[in-house]
Order: C-alpha cells, then structure tokens, then sequence
C-alpha cells in the first residue's frame, strides 16, 4: 500500500477548487437564490475538496488497513462470521430493484413483493414459526420489535400486570437492553455453571406480572438448553411469552426449530446465520417470527398474498405499530434469499452440523492448553477462561492481541460475564480444517509463548498497523470530529 | 464436494470427528431432545446452481416496472456515484465486523470519524454518532435522548408536519416506552406556533420535534422557536432528509439541541426501501446522552494518530437495561457511503443538487399548473424541491396514466393531493414529458 | 466531628451538620479504573434515596451514581468536570455533591464503617 495515505484524513486531501462530481444540467430557469435568505444556510459545511483519483486512493489505502472475513479466519464468537458469496452482491445490486421507490403502486413491484414475501415464507419453515416480517434493521431492532408484539398481545387481552421480562445473566447485553427501550423491567436468573437456566430458579420468579422470557439457544457458552421443552410449559403455564433470541441459530440450521421447541417469538439476524455481510457494523437485518395466533401483531407494513395470488403492502389496525420507516433493509433481505436458494434444503441441512462439528473439534484440540471451565458437547461456539496455565499472568487480552499479530481476528472476550477471562470462540461451517489446524497451531504456539517468554504475549501486538491505542485519553477528551483535531491542533 | 460454500470432504469430517470422539454428525446432538430434532429436510427447494439464482431473481427483478421517479416523502432519486459502488465493494470493508479490535480495524474507525465529521458539519452541530438504522428510528432515538436528558420530564411534542412514517416509528417507541406523545397541530401546511407555545406552558415537555423540510416539502419560519423550546426547558429536535442540508438553514443554525433524519437522499439507492442511513448529531453537552456508537480520535504507544470506538460506557453491551439504547451496530457501510459520497461532491457539489433540484421542482410546479389540471395547495409558501399538489383528476386516475407512460408522478397524499419531488435525475425531458401526460388526462380517466 | 456512612452501592456520605458530602467510596473507584466522565446533577435538584442522581464512566465501565438519602442539592464539585481523574486518586476528599438532609433517620439505614467494608469482601 501507498504509506503516504495512511492515516491522513480525507480533509487532509482537499485543495481548495478541486472536486469529484460532475452534475448533469436540467436547463430549467429558477434560482435557489429566490427563497428568504433566511431559510438558507450562512456558512457551507465543512466538506473535503478532492479529485475523483484522490478519494478512489484514499479509501483504497484505508482498507488495506482493515481484516474482514475475506482476509482471513475470523472466530469471533457469537458474531457468525461466515462467508459471504460473492453472488449475493450481484443479487442484491440489481439496477431493477435499486431503482424502486418503496412508496410505488404495488401493481409496479409484484415482483419485490413476491421476493419478500418469499423470504418471509422461508423463513417461517427455518424457525418453525407461522409468520415472519421482514422489517427490523438489525437482532437488536428484532429484539425490540418481539417485545413490543409481547406487550400488545397481553394489552390485547386486557392484561396490564405484565410489566417484567426474565432475563438469563448470561445472555447478550442487548436482551435487557431492548426489554428497558420497549418499556418493561428486566429480571435476571441466574444460569447454572454451564450457563443453562436453571428450572428450579426459574419457577418462583414466574408470576403473573411476567411479560416474557428471553432465552438464546444455545445459550453464550455454546450449551443446547435441554430443558426447554419444560421450560415452555412452565412459562406458558404462567401466562407469558418465550422469546427466542436468534444470535445464535446457526447450530441449528437443518437441525432443530425453536417454534417446535415452544418458543412465540423470535427473531433471526441476517446477517449472521444467513450470511449477509457484516460490513464494518451493518447494515444488518433482524426478520421476526411468531407463531399461529400472533400473526396480527406484526408490525406495519406487512406484505400480504391476497386470494388472486397478487402481492399488496398492508398496514392493518391490529399491528404493534410502525417501527421502521420501510419495509426493511430490502437489499440485505435480498442476499439473505440468494445464500438460502444457493445452499437448498440439502445445503441447510449441512450449515448446522459443520458449524458445530468445527467448533468442537476446535474446543477438543486447545483444551489442553486453555481452561474449559464447561465440558461436554458444545454447538456452534464454546468459551475457554482463559489459558489453562495461570501462572504466567497472560490474560485473555494479550492472547487475543497476540493472534492478530499471526493474521487471525481476536474471538469475542470478556463475554460472557460467567467468567473472568472469557475467550469465545466460533469458527463457522465455512472454514476448513487446514483453516482450523493452523488456528490451533498458532492458539498453541501462543499458549507455549505465554510459558517461555510471556512478556512477548503481554506486549502484543507487534505486527499491526497501529500498536496500543490510548482509549483513557480517547474517552476523557473525546475527539470525535475533523473540526475538534483541527481546533486542538491549532491551540 | 458437499456444497460450494462448505470445504468439508468426507476425510475431514472423519478425522474431525474422531478427534471428538464421535462416529456420526447426529452425535454432536445428542444432548438435544429426541422430539426437538427436525427428522426431514426443510420444504425448501434443492441447491441452486449460480446460475438457477440469477435466473431466479431475473424473472422476479422483471416483474417491477422501473419508472421516472417523482415520488420523494423522505426518500429521493439520487445519483450514485461509480466510485461509491466500486468502494463499498472493497471486501475488506464489506466483510469486516464491528471494529472492536482497532489494531486491525483502522479502516472502518476512520471512515466513521469521517463520516462524524461530515454530518456535524451538514447539521451545524458538534458531534454525531456513527450512524442509526433510518431516519425514523434516529428521530424516535433522538426522542428518547430528550427524555433521558431531562431525567424526569417524560412528554414530547411532536409537529403533525413531520413525515408520516416518522410519526408512526416515533409513536411506536413512545407508546411501549411510556412516553406521552403529543401532536402539535398543522396550520397551513407549517407546524402551529400557537398551539405549541401554549403546549409548552402546559409544562413537563422534555423535547419538541419539528421538520425541515416538512412532510408538505415546505420550509417553514422556525424562527424563534428554539428560544420558545428553550425557556420551557426542553430540548429541540429537527428532522431533515440529509441532502437538502446542503442548501437550506441547517439544524444547529436554527438552535436545535438534536438533529436526525435519513440519509437516503446522499445518494444511496432507494432499493425498495433499504438499507437506509438514520443520522444523529447533537451540541456537545448531550455527546455522553447519544445512542449508539461514536468513534475518538487518539494516539497509540509511537504517537500517531489512531482512531479508537469511545465512550462504549454508555453502550448496551456494558449497560445492559441502563443503557442509552438497545442499538449494538450502526449502519457500518452506509457511513462509508456517506463519506465518499460527499467526499466527491463536496459542499459546491451538494448545494449544485439542491440548484438542481429547486429549479427543476419550480419550473415542473409552474408548468404543471399551467395545465389547468392542477394547482399548488399551499401558494406563497416556500420549498426546495418538493411540493404538494391540488389536482383536478383523480390521483389514482393521475398515477394509471402517468404509469402507463413511464412516470411515478409522485406520492398519493389524498383523493385530490399529490406530492411531488423533483432532483438531479430528472432531465427537462422528463419534466416536459409528465407535463404532457397531465394534459392529456381527459378529467374522467378510470382506473386500469 | 464528621461522621461517615456508606451504602451497599458503594456510595459514602459524610455528615456535617444537616448536610452530608455524597462521593464514591475507594473500593468502587477501585473496580471502575480510570474515572473518565462524571455526570453531576445542578444545583437545587432534588435527590431522593436510593434514586439515581448522576452516572459516574470509567474507559470500560459506567454505575449511576445512588444518593444515599433524601434531600436537595446544595453543591456539586465543579472540579470533577475537567478532572474526573480525581475520584482515583482520593475518593473521599473528592466527593461528588453536597445535599442538605432531609431526615436524619434516613442515616440509620446506611452501614457504619466496619459493616461496608464487611460487604466488600
């Protein structure tokens, strides 16, 4: 790469005169200028001034700077990084489809809405459930939106108690997070040693004031919640909901239903189990599920299939609400049906058993050197506390730091918050076992490096484009604009 | 070979097994009940060649008629540029996740800090977050921020000039989060500044939210109202699709404490509805109460200059049920949209699209009512490049014909309105051309 | 004479008079790290106990801030905004408001010295 771009700033590029568009002109007479001054902005935004080469170099350069699943390994648990095909960009860039207003006659988009509506189907046979909306942005949109179709179905019967949701500690920060946002108090239950919940816990705190439970299955360390067939009878029991968190469905794929497992509600991230790109944060999609009796609760807009077979847009009185202002990331729902036709029912029936069958062939190759504070079979992902050699003081950070200088992504760490150093990791049914040998290889070479020479570890990385950033000094003077630079700079 | 995407041979799936301990795949399950394992395929079809897919969504992707888009009401026709394109296909931006690791995420953190700048610019205030969802889900965050800002004011004022869907996603998360929601009422297309003063002296307001432009296209006179809003202790929150900022009065210089709004109209792909940017931009002082993700400028151990996700504190991974929003990502990629979008056009460049768009929005207004067919339903008010009609015909009438020629006229308000949105896409050719289509409409076309 | 009281949340309150100084103790500001951001309240908001009245950020963590009784805020400690770091380096001399007490019985439900640190371990 061009060192010389590095790091700069696109602002640091700009010359004054200098631009990278070209408008086409419309020939048509009347001014801007004519509105009230005073509707007009004062000063022009601060904006770069760049040559169409420059800004092509410039983000060119920067993701050099960047590791995506393209470049390598990625064993970031609980996140699913699988591959992303290439054919789903091509799918989802259709000009056709980028052309469409959401807002055209449904008589001009019987096409998108048959492949939305296809989507939805299909994606009520993967989750057991009766029907799906494609609308949430995002797991946590999904999260919010099932709560939201929790609260008025117990509204809807006229049950006002209902104000909590039981919560596992060893769940996603999200889970709590989106119960507060949709207005309804989080109750935690603690897990068992294996992060499973545990029944006996579970059954006092199930009163009539209970909205819903969350639950992930498996949960964060990896674990198939054996007990949820008993855990949906006692919760139903009580009159509450059981809401399936999606982040982890991909051990499941062509394996096992959460609607035949007793849950309600769920949602499904895209982006994760069906492999739509992560693209640096999003944009993801979180399509939520119901099963038979809950369908009328879905948000607004829902694409429906009238008795002649065409396709119409509905916004119905019964629905939660509206909680987006479309009907969803339509092109990321795009790739998401491009992966499932791509891979068919034979294909599915794969992603689930591979998925976990690399991760415990991992788990059974670094036990020896990591601590593996739950045994057992694991699904997609399984967490390590840790080296398994405590003596070095090498921390699960400067052994995650250490991998990137060896070309791998860091597994998610600190998560769960079961245990001190939590290490977890998720390989995905996409890589291969020479992939996961040189993984293993490396996890060992490091552990013996923690033994032999642990400063070397705790000093990591050493080969990455930038070392130890400063987050104290990040978070107590932010510096969150070009603007800010400039002005400190100039002080 | 099992499947394109899957590198397991049957070697491999025994050597891997027997380091578990197993003989079959079905044994990795076997802590799972019996009744719970789905014993068939999915009712899905078979594998798809790449071929078969393409097909597949060519015959569907056929069926949808591509027409002269004058529909906007929040989401607009726009030029993407190639370069756009061709970057965010660059792998190492489209499959990296969340840049947690910063060490070897340098480039999603800059693009970011970029795109924090750019937007803190375009709205005149200090500070932006990485990104929301959409513009519906920023203006329903940025309502909850007025709430949690206050601490212990729990209404909000909202404009019924501001879009409908808008609305509809701010009513949603008022509704479940238990937060009263109170409309402001229209006088003549513009928010009424009667009704809000007195609704503000009715007291407990935490926050009020207005548009510009409104959901009728016009620019109303704000003028004042961020004093009103301020003297009652509230925060002002304003809503605007991000383009027109370019040109008209931004947020922060009409004193707003909180601006959000979609970033479709930079350019991005109206692709049926998404994905979507919702930007967020705040003054400084309300920087630790913003939702969402915000990337800091640092140094790392050699002194350079490193960019870093900060302030995670406030986040929902460490928060849990206190954070400030559910929101874990932001929308990644449509940042780097953002950024190189308006890295290109730059400030001339975005005020040249709203040149574009104002003179073609006038001159089709003018011609259109010319025709006889139709006239402005709000005359003297001001507007950039979209506008609320009064027709003759029917609208449903007035969409069949304009359909049956190639054009989307724009979006049905009522049985005799309709709003019209013009930009840089539409040549004069274009204009002239719906101009004929309304002339020609006999005043009794029926429905086809 | 000041007297000192605590809460389980990990708040202290020195009594002086009718008013009381409410900061974090030393073993919270321990288990933060590196203080960052402290969000005080203004002067003259009412504080109820076992209510929030602030949020105090470390670089990896953030607590709200619990008063450990009822009354109304006299002063907050303005030198917190541009140092927050101060908090680490003594968390009993930089305390985070000053409230008047509004009914001294209220002290009674706090933990006496050799209670807390009891709790913290």
């Amino acid at each position: 790469m061009n060192r010389e771009y590095y790091g700069k700033l696109i602002f640091e590029h700009s010359r004054k005169g200098r631009g990278g568009y070209r408008l086409p002109s419309n020939g048509c007479t009347p001014s801007i200028d004519e509105l009230p001054a005073m509707l007009l902005r004062g000063d022009a935004p601060e904006l770069p001034e760049v040559d169409e080469p420059t800004v092509v170099r410039h983000y060119n350069n920067m993701s050099t700077n960047n590791f995506g699943v393209d470049t390598g390994f990625y064993p970031l648990g609980s996140c699913t990084m699988k591959y992303n095909p290439k054919i789903n960009e091509e799918i989802a860039a259709d000009p056709v489809i980028a052309s469409l207003h959401p807002y055209q006659p449904v008589a001009t988009v019987q096409g998108v809405l048959e492949l939305y509506y296809t989507l939805q189907q299909m994606l009520s046979e993967i989750g057991g459930m009766s029907e799906f909306t494609l609308n949430p942005y995002a797991g946590a949109h999904g999260e919010l939106t099932g709560l939201m179709i929790i609260r008025a179905y117990h509204a809807g019967r006229g049950d006002d108690k209902r104000v909590k949701v039981i919560v596992p500690d060893s769940a996603h920060g999200t889970n709590p997070a989106s119960a507060a946002v949709a207005g309804l108090k989080v109750v935690e239950v603690k897990s068992r040693e294996d992060g499973t919940v545990d029944v006996d816990d579970l059954r006092p705190l199930l009163d009539d004031t209970v909205a819903a439970v969350m639950m992930t299955n498996p949960n964060t360390l990896g674990i198939f919640e054996r007990n949820i067939p008993e855990i949906a009878t006692l919760v139903h029991d009580a009159g509450a909901l059981l809401y399936y968190d999606g982040a982890n469905l991909n051990p499941l794929v062509g394996v096992s239903r959460p609607g035949d497992m007793g849950f309600d509600v769920m949602h499904i991230n895209l982006h994760k189990t069906f492999s739509t790109p992560h693209g640096g944060g999003g944009p993801g999609a979180g399509p939520v599920g119901v099963r038979k009796g809950l369908e009328h609760l879905l948000p607004n807009p829902r694409v429906v299939k009238r008795t002649d077979g065409t396709l119409d847009i509905e916004y119905s009185g019964d629905a939660l609400g509206q909680v987006t202002g479309t009907l969803g990331n339509f092109a990321v729902a795009m790739r998401a049906l491009s992966y499932i036709l791509s891979l068919g029912a034979g294909g599915l029936k794969m992603v689930g058993r591979l998925a976990t069958l690399n991760a415990n062939y991992v788990k059974e190759a670094l036990r020896d050197a990591y601590l593996l504070p739950v045994d057992g079979v694991c699904k997609h992902e399984f967490v390590f506390d840790g080296l398994a050699d405590k003596s070095t003081g090498v921390t699960t950070l400067n052994v995650a730091k250490r991998l990137l200088d060896h070309g791998y992504h860091a597994p998610t760490i600190y998560f769960p918050l079961l245990f001190h150093e939590s290490l977890m990791i998720e390989p995905t049914e996409t890589e291969s076992k020479e992939t996961l040998d040189d993984f293993i290889r490396v996890m060992h070479d490091i552990a013996r490096e923690a033994a032999e020479s642990p400063e070397l570890v705790k000093s990591a990385p050493h080969n990455t484009p930038v070392r130890h950033p400063d987050d104290t000094a990040a978070a107590l003077h932010p510096v969150v604009t070009y603007k800010e630079l400039s002005d400190n700079a100039q002080e | 070979m099992l499947h394109r995407y899957l590198p397991h041979t049957p070697e491999d799936i025994a050597a891997m097994l027997d380091k578990c301990g197993m003989k079959s795949l079905d044994e990795l399950y076997s802590d799972v009940p019996e009744e719970l394992l789905l014993k068939r395929d999915y009712d899905l079809p078979d594998e798809m060649s790449e071929k078969e897919v393409r097909d597949f969504f060519r015959s569907l992707a056929d069926n949808n008629r591509r027409l002269t888009c004058f529909a906007g009401a929040g989401y607009y026709d726009h030029y993407t540029p190639a370069v756009v394109k061709s970057v965010l296909q660059r792998s190492e931006f489209l499959t990296a996740y969340t840049p947690y690791q910063p060490e070897i995420s340098q480039g999603t953190l800059q693009y970011i800090f970029e795109y924090q700048s750019m937007m803190a610019s375009l709205t005149g205030l200090d500070v932006s977050n990485a990104s929301m969802y959409d513009g519906a889900t920023a203006t329903a965050e940025a309502m909850l921020m007025t709430v949690a800002a206050s601490r212990k004011r729990n209404r909000v004022l909202i404009s019924d000039t501001v879009l409908p869907q808008v609305k509809a996603v701010i009513a949603t998360y008022a509704r479940y989060h238990g937060v009263r929601l109170d409309l402001i009422p229209e006088c003549y297309g513009a928010t009424s500044r009667q009704h809000l003063d007195e609704m503000l002296a009715e007291g407990d307001v935490a926050g009020v939210i207005v548009a510009s432009p409104n959901r009728f296209g016009i620019l109303e006179d704000f003028s004042g109202v961020a004093d009103a809003v301020h003297g009652a202790k509230a925060l002002l929150v304003m809503n605007s699709p991000a383009s027109a900022l370019g040109a008209i009065k931004s947020p922060g210089e009409w004193g707003a404490d909180i601006a959000a709004g979609d970033a479709q109209s930079l350019g991005m792909p109206l692709n049926f509805g998404g994905p979507y940017l919702g930007y967020l931009c705040a003054v400084k002082s309300l920087m630790r109460k913003m939702p969402g993700r915000i990337v800091g400028a640092t140094v790392d151990d050699s002194g350079k200059r490193v960019f870093v996700l900060t302030l995670q504190a406030r986040e929902q991974h460490i928060r849990r049920e206190k954070a400030t929003s559910n929101i874990c990502s932001n929308q990644g990629l449509m940042a780097l949209f953002v950024s190189v979008y308006l890295s290109l056009l730059g400030a001339k460049g975005l005020k040249e699209v709203n040149r574009l768009g104002y003179a073609g929005a006038h001159y089709l207004a003018e011609r259109l009512a010319a025709t006889g067919k139709m006239e402005l339903t709000y005359p003297g008010t001001s507007y950039l490049n979209e506008f609320v009609m009064t027709t003759v015909d029917k609208v449903d009438d007035i969409m069949a014909a304009s359909v049956a020629a190639g054009i989307l006229p724009g979006v049905k308000l009522g049985d005799h309105e309709i709003m019209i949105a013009v930009t840089e896409m539409q040549s004069r050719a274009d204009l002239d051309r719906y101009v004929e289509v309304i002339s020609s409409l006999s005043g009794d076309v029926k429905d086809n | 004479m000041s007297k000192i009281y605590y809460s389980p949340s990990h708040e202290y309150i020195r009594v002086e008079g009718t008013s009381g100084f409410v900061g974090i103790t030393d073993y919270a500001q321990k288990q933060l790290g590196n203080v960052v951001y402290v969000d005080l309240p203004e002067v003259d908001d009412d504080v109820a106990a076992g209510e929030d009245f602030g949020a105090i950020e470390s670089v990896k963590a953030a607590s709200d801030l619990i008063s450990p009784v009822t009354g109304k805020v006299e002063e907050v400690n303005e030198a917190l905004v541009d140092e927050p770091g101060l908090i680490n380096k003594d968390p009993m001399e930089n305390w985070i408001i000053k409230v008047t007490i509004d009914d001294p019985a209220e002290l009674d439900d706090l933990l006496d010295e050799a209670a807390y640190a009891g709790l913290c371990h």
